[in-house]
């Protein structure tokens, strides 16, 4: 213990004191404060990167769940363009079709029309020519029968009475 | 610890291993004095003729280099030659307070301590066993205590720059350099550290997360990280120069435990707060009597601590330079082709294991200096059997 105590020397004590002390003054200063400071701005760099990191991978995850949605929704009014044209296109046919037949019948019925005065009027013609034939008929018989003209225009006239042209 | 173990277990099998070679090769040692020179006996003639005789023979010769080399020198002399009693290395200021005078000189006057140097008409010497200078006559006189072996020549007060201060130097310019360059690199490289500094980075970061953030809490470890950082460098450093060549042995000096320890004691006592005082004089939820015991108990805890990180930092550096040159001067001892391979063997792998205990050692007393600051700024009350 006293050789331990004897070790003991003041003048050594007194420089490490001096120099130890100041070596942590200008340590402080000039390093640890510096190096501490790096590697917490460091750390909080790197904190905050991967925080934005995982905040930019869940935005990225929204923008295509985003995205899905988008092209769902775009899909489906794909399909319900498709339908109503396809729709749109039956219907187009029907009505085409529809007005096809209306327009034929209805021209049907205007050739019918168009027949029957062209019947009526080929009748009254007919009908003309007959009794103009008949009458020249008649007249030529009868110029034969001049004699008698009298008797024979009364008979004609009589039969002429009798036929009902219709 | 558990990562000890197994070297530990594995050194002392070897050593135990060994031993017999050991015993073997100390009769051969004693039949080998023939070798020994007699150089010392110029280096003895100047102021050892009270003091005990210079070392002979080779076994205590390297007793005293091992123990040379622990204490604190006035010079840095980086290898010497027994043979010429040359040295290589530098000397350092001595700087003396004495009779209320400042005696400034080179320790090279001392010429590594086997001279008087003199300055403004006192003389000074340097002691043989404990490296310390004393004032003495003009001879060089050391008069020694009878029971104690201690001298009893005044000693002036000595702020010498010895070789501990310039390592400790060293180790501070170092520190500041590496860790102002680390500081400066995050400025210029984005936020990311570049160059020699990186390598510490790491060891920063564990220092917050792990030492200072566990055990002061969250909202107060701010305030000590500076001397938690300082003291974790700064002890790992001096580790870590302990264990090259230069054979600087600063945190195995008990000047440099005491001080490092007598700071963490001071930051710990001053901050802290109520609650920490109340624990040490007035345990809550015991029985009264008993807090009246428990009083000076924690009372005696508060210097108990401290001091073991003083000695536990000391011991471990200490002892573990004393067995790597012992193990090292094997080979001196062996002198056979067994020897030299052996020691090497077993100087890397107790080196390999001292290289651990530079870092552990700086952990510990890190860590515990955060445990005491931990304790002294606990907001929250807590259960009894705390301590």
């Amino acid at each position: 213990m006293e050789k331990l105590i004897n070790q003991f020397e003041f003048g050594l004590f007194f420089w490490q004191v001096l120099i130890f002390v100041g070596l942590i003054l200008l340590l402080k200063k000039f390093a640890w404060k510096p190096i501490l400071d790096a590697v917490n701005e460091r750390e909080e760099g790197i904190k905050n990167a991967l925080e934005s990191a995982e905040n930019a991978r869940k935005e990225m995850q929204n923008l295509q769940a985003d995205n899905q949605r988008i092209l769902n929704e775009a899909r489906a009014e794909r399909d319900a363009m498709l339908k109503e044209a396809r729709e749109m296109k039956e219907k187009m046919i029907a009505d085409a079709k529809g007005e096809a037949q209306a327009q034929g019948e209805k021209m049907i019925e205007q050739a019918k029309a168009a027949i029957n005065s062209e019947k009526n009027a080929a009748m009254a013609e007919l009908k003309l020519q007959v009794s103009t034939l008949s009458l020249s008929i008649a007249e030529k018989l009868l110029k034969d029968e001049l004699s008698n003209t009298e008797a024979q225009t009364k008979l004609v006239e009589k039969m002429l009475g009798d036929v009902k042209l219709n | 610890m558990v990562i000890l173990k197994r070297p530990l277990r594995f050194i002392i099998a070897t050593f135990l291993a060994c031993l017999p070679l050991v015993s073997f090769a100390n009769q051969e040692v004693d039949s080998a004095q023939v070798k020994v020179e007699a150089t010392h006996e110029v280096a003895a003639e100047g102021h050892h003729e009270g003091a005990h005789a210079e070392p002979t023979d080779l076994k205590s010769k390297i007793k005293a280099f091992i123990g040379h080399h622990v204490l604190d020198s006035h010079d840095f002399s980086l290898t010497q030659d027994d043979e010429t009693g040359e040295s290589w290395g530098f000397p350092l200021p001595v700087i003396l307070w004495d009779n209320n005078e400042l005696h400034v000189f080179s320790s090279a006057k001392f010429h590594h301590g086997k001279e008087v140097a003199e300055s403004k008409g006192n003389y000074y010497a340097i002691n043989h066993h404990d490296g310390k200078i004393y004032r003495t006559d003009a001879s060089g006189t050391i008069h020694e205590n009878e029971e104690t072996g201690f001298p009893t020549n005044v000693r002036p007060i000595d702020f010498s720059i010895t070789k501990t201060v310039v390592s400790i130097i060293a180790a501070a310019i170092l520190m500041f350099f590496i860790f102002t360059s680390l500081a400066k690199s995050y400025a210029k490289n984005g936020g990311i550290a570049s160059g020699v500094g990186r390598i510490f980075e790491p060891l920063v970061v564990y220092v917050r997360d792990e030492i200072a953030i566990p055990n002061i809490g969250e909202k107060k470890y701010k305030n000590y990280m500076s001397y938690l950082l300082t003291i974790f460098f700064f002890v790992l450093f001096l580790n870590i120069f302990g264990l090259t060549p230069l054979g600087i042995n600063a945190t195995g000096n008990l000047t440099i435990t005491f001080s490092l320890a007598f700071l963490t004691f001071l930051i710990t006592n001053l901050t802290a707060n109520k609650n920490y005082w109340g624990h040490i004089f007035w345990m809550p939820g015991v029985p009264k009597p008993m807090r009246i015991i428990l009083a000076p108990i924690e009372l005696l805890g508060v210097f108990i601590k401290p001091f073991s990180l003083m000695i536990r930092l000391y011991a471990n550096i200490f002892a573990g330079h004393i067995v790597l040159m012992s193990i090292i001067a094997l080979m001196f001892i062996f002198k056979s082709w067994i020897g030299s391979p052996l020691s090497f063997g077993l100087a890397f792998a107790l080196s390999i294991l001292e290289i651990l205990v530079a870092f552990l050692q700086a952990y510990i007393f890190t860590m515990l200096s955060a445990l005491y600051f931990g304790a002294a700024v606990e907001e929250h009350h807590h259960e009894e059997g705390h301590h």
